[in-house]
């Protein structure tokens, strides 16, 4: 799509790329209810972020927020280096997808995806049914209007659907239209809620390779607010992961995965979930898990109690008799075809522990049989009773926050 | 039809339920229509004829529409209506997305008033409203007739009810889009409301069609008089009550309501239906 002349102003006027967006300090609460604590976030230009949120985590009205459909109580939000506070939505140049399409259903395809064009581009009087059309100048516009459809239509590949109504059509498709309704108009930031949450699971994931390849033709600024993993991990550059009204960590997705700030993080992002479970310091750089010492080097005091995560995938069965780890039962198991998900029933630990295993060798786990979990070599991530992250004694001076 | 399925027996009950109930509702309608077609000395007879002996249609007709200016009375009754039915799409439809859809301080208790407002009946108002428009000069106008029913509370509630049922994110994209809130009002929600809107206009236009207590009160020239008091003007005649020409004036009144409900047959089942699952 080639740059209109609205762009190209805007990209003008703002030093700071004109989709960049800066949110400080804000809050919100609906009643007694705090829904932002005091949220702070840079997203520079161009860039595709996913918010990552449980629902009720507040992501959503922070989404709203930054459209302008909602006011917030503290705090800015800037968008291409301009304050937006007491805008309207529609002055904000944003464009946002619904979770529910919120297509005009009176309208054919044609005329949704053209009327933020022509709310933008024809006065009142212009835009009046039956006698604007004939005043000068309405037509030339209807023209540019219809062509800057057509290329969206093009793009999108629904050309034949834009005669008909949101009612003849298949979510895949409504949510094309809303795309293209959003797109048309060349936004300085698209916003997305839940855009895919409607879809069935096939689709789901054929939309979002669509948008991620959407995201890398327009280079435009993405803000996608999802409780879907899986969304923000295979789409987006930056992950924000939010609860509570707090944003835990803004990083990109491997390093959200890898490398949680927070044990809420860690438990929210991965499936199946982390395993948490006790340890105790130890004075020779090790932990105790269990009663397995597992190596990690730290400058907490010998005793201190922490919380040791491990990865279904970062660990295993133990494959010889007398190794390490932590032996239990196997209650439960899953077989995905390309992993196999063990779920082994340990004492002293409330949750069973998941561990990964290679499906071919199912037959060497019957269910009630004994497996050992093996810690000694397992990647672990450590946090502190609290649930902050602590990091290992080395490492400590160089990676503190990330984002 | 819910329920499992009736016997023969119940199935024959029922029928005759019904049509004891659509006897009862046709039986006076079919009689106004044989009487206009009888000359007077038949209609007071003492025996009963279902058929008039000698027809006097022609008479009895061309009596009710040249005896009074008909047509006229006809013409004020669709102008009448019309401005009724689109002044209030004009004041509820607002009023109703502001009570379903905008947040503000006070709105379940202007709601509550708005309801409390159902309860009151149209003729404790129609002394304060018959003084106020004396005071205004405007009794005996068009106006007298249209404007006390221009806030339709039912039309309030009725709209606001379908509103409460269009999803939030829709404003929220004619919001983004561009839209004003009289925009959104306008373009997204009365488009959407068609099948309400229908429902509320079948309400609306057949009893202002039909009243006649308003009209008698506020109207005393000839040129306004809605359809209904021309119909009266049969029954206060001085030489008594012209039956005959009376209910052919009836039928002559009652014919374009049931043109109008037989081109929308289906809509009025439909909005019937519709008013039935809101309420």
């Amino acid at each position: 799509m080639g740059e209109t002349g609205l762009g190209m102003m805007a990209a003008a006027r703002d030093p700071h790329g004109r989709g960049s967006v800066v949110i400080s300090g804000l809050t919100k609460s609906f009643g007694q209810t705090a829904v932002l604590r005091g949220v702070d976030l840079e997203i520079p230009d161009g860039a595709f972020l996913t918010v990552l949120g449980p629902s009720g985590c507040g992501k959503s009205t922070l989404m709203r927020i930054v459209a302008g459909l909602e006011q917030q109580d503290g705090g800015t939000v800037a968008i291409g280096g301009g304050g937006v506070d007491g805008l309207r939505p529609d002055q904000r140049d944003i464009a946002m997808v619904f979770q529910s399409y919120a297509l005009y259903p009176h309208l054919t395809v044609f005329d949704n995806i053209a009327l933020p064009l022509r709310m933008r581009r024809l006065n009142f009087a212009r835009r009046l049914p039956l006698v604007g059309r004939f005043l000068p100048g309405v037509s030339a516009t209807e023209r540019e209007i219809a062509a800057a459809v057509r290329r969206v239509a093009d793009l999108l590949q629904i050309q034949p659907l834009l005669a008909r109504k949101p009612g003849q059509l298949s979510g895949g498709q409504k949510q094309r239209v809303a795309v293209g309704r959003a797109m048309v108009r060349e936004p300085r930031v698209f916003l997305m809620d839940e855009p895919l949450s409607n879809l069935d699971a096939e689709l789901r994931v054929h939309m979002r390779a669509e948008i991620a390849q959407l995201h890398r033709e327009l280079r435009t600024t993405f803000i996608y607010v999802t409780h879907d993993q899986a969304e923000a991990m295979t789409m987006s550059d930056q992950v924000v992961v939010m609860m509570e009204g707090r944003l835990l960590q803004v990083a990109p997705p491997s390093v959200i995965y890898e490398d949680p700030e927070d044990i809420r993080v860690a438990r929210f992002v991965g499936s199946p979930r982390i395993n948490i479970l006790p340890g105790r310091v130890t004075g020779r750089g090790g932990i105790d898990v269990l009663g397995v010492e597992v190596p990690f080097a730290s400058n907490l005091a010998a005793g201190s109690a922490v919380q040791v995560g491990i990865r279904p995938a970062a660990t295993g069965a133990s494959r010889q008799a007398g190794e390490s780890g932590l032996a239990g039962t196997l209650a439960y198991r899953e077989n995905l075809g390309s992993d196999l998900f063990l779920h082994v029933a340990v004492p002293g630990v409330d949750q069973a522990v998941v561990i990964r295993e290679e499906p071919t060798e199912i037959g060497r786990f019957p269910i009630g049989g004994t497996v050992t979990v093996r810690l000694a070599d397992a990647r672990i991530i450590v946090f502190d009773p609290a649930g902050r992250r602590i990091r290992p004694f080395v490492a400590a001076a160089g990676a503190r926050r990330h984002g | 039809m819910r329920g499992r399925p009736l016997g023969p027996v119940g199935a024959l009950l029922r029928h005759a339920v019904l049509m004891t109930g659509a006897l009862l509702m046709v039986t006076p309608f079919a009689w106004m229509i044989l009487t206009s077609l009888k000359p007077q000395a038949e209609i007071l007879v003492a025996e009963l004829h279902f058929l008039p002996t000698r027809w006097a249609a022609v008479e009895n007709y061309t009596m009710a529409m040249t005896r009074v200016p008909m047509l006229r009375f006809l013409v004020n009754g669709v102008v009448v209506t019309s401005a009724i039915f689109v002044l209030q799409v004009v004041v509820n439809l607002p009023c109703a997305y502001a009570l379903a859809k905008l947040r503000f301080r006070g709105r379940g208790v202007l709601f509550a008033v708005i309801l409390l407002c159902l309860l009151i009946p149209h003729h404790a108002t129609a002394i304060p409203i018959y003084i106020l428009f004396y005071q205004m000069g405007i009794l005996d106008t068009y106006s007298a007739l249209v404007l006390p029913f221009t806030i339709s509370v039912f039309g309030i509630f009725l709209m606001r009810q379908f509103f409460m049922t269009v999803p939030n994110d829709l404003i929220d994209a004619a919001r983004v889009d561009g839209l004003g809130e009289f925009g959104i009002v306008w373009r997204i929600m009365l488009p959407t409301a068609i099948p309400a809107l229908i429902a509320f206009g079948i309400f609306s236009v057949v009893a202002h069609w039909n009243d006649y207590f308003w009209p008698l009160i506020v109207v005393g020239s000839h040129e306004l008089y809605t359809p209904p008091l021309g119909v009266a003007f049969f029954r206060l005649n001085d030489q008594g009550t012209e039956y005959g020409p009376l209910m052919a004036a009836a039928t002559i009144v009652i014919l374009p309501l049931v043109g109008a409900f037989l081109l929308a047959q289906r809509r009025f089942i439909e909005g019937i239906t519709f008013t039935g699952m809101k309420n």
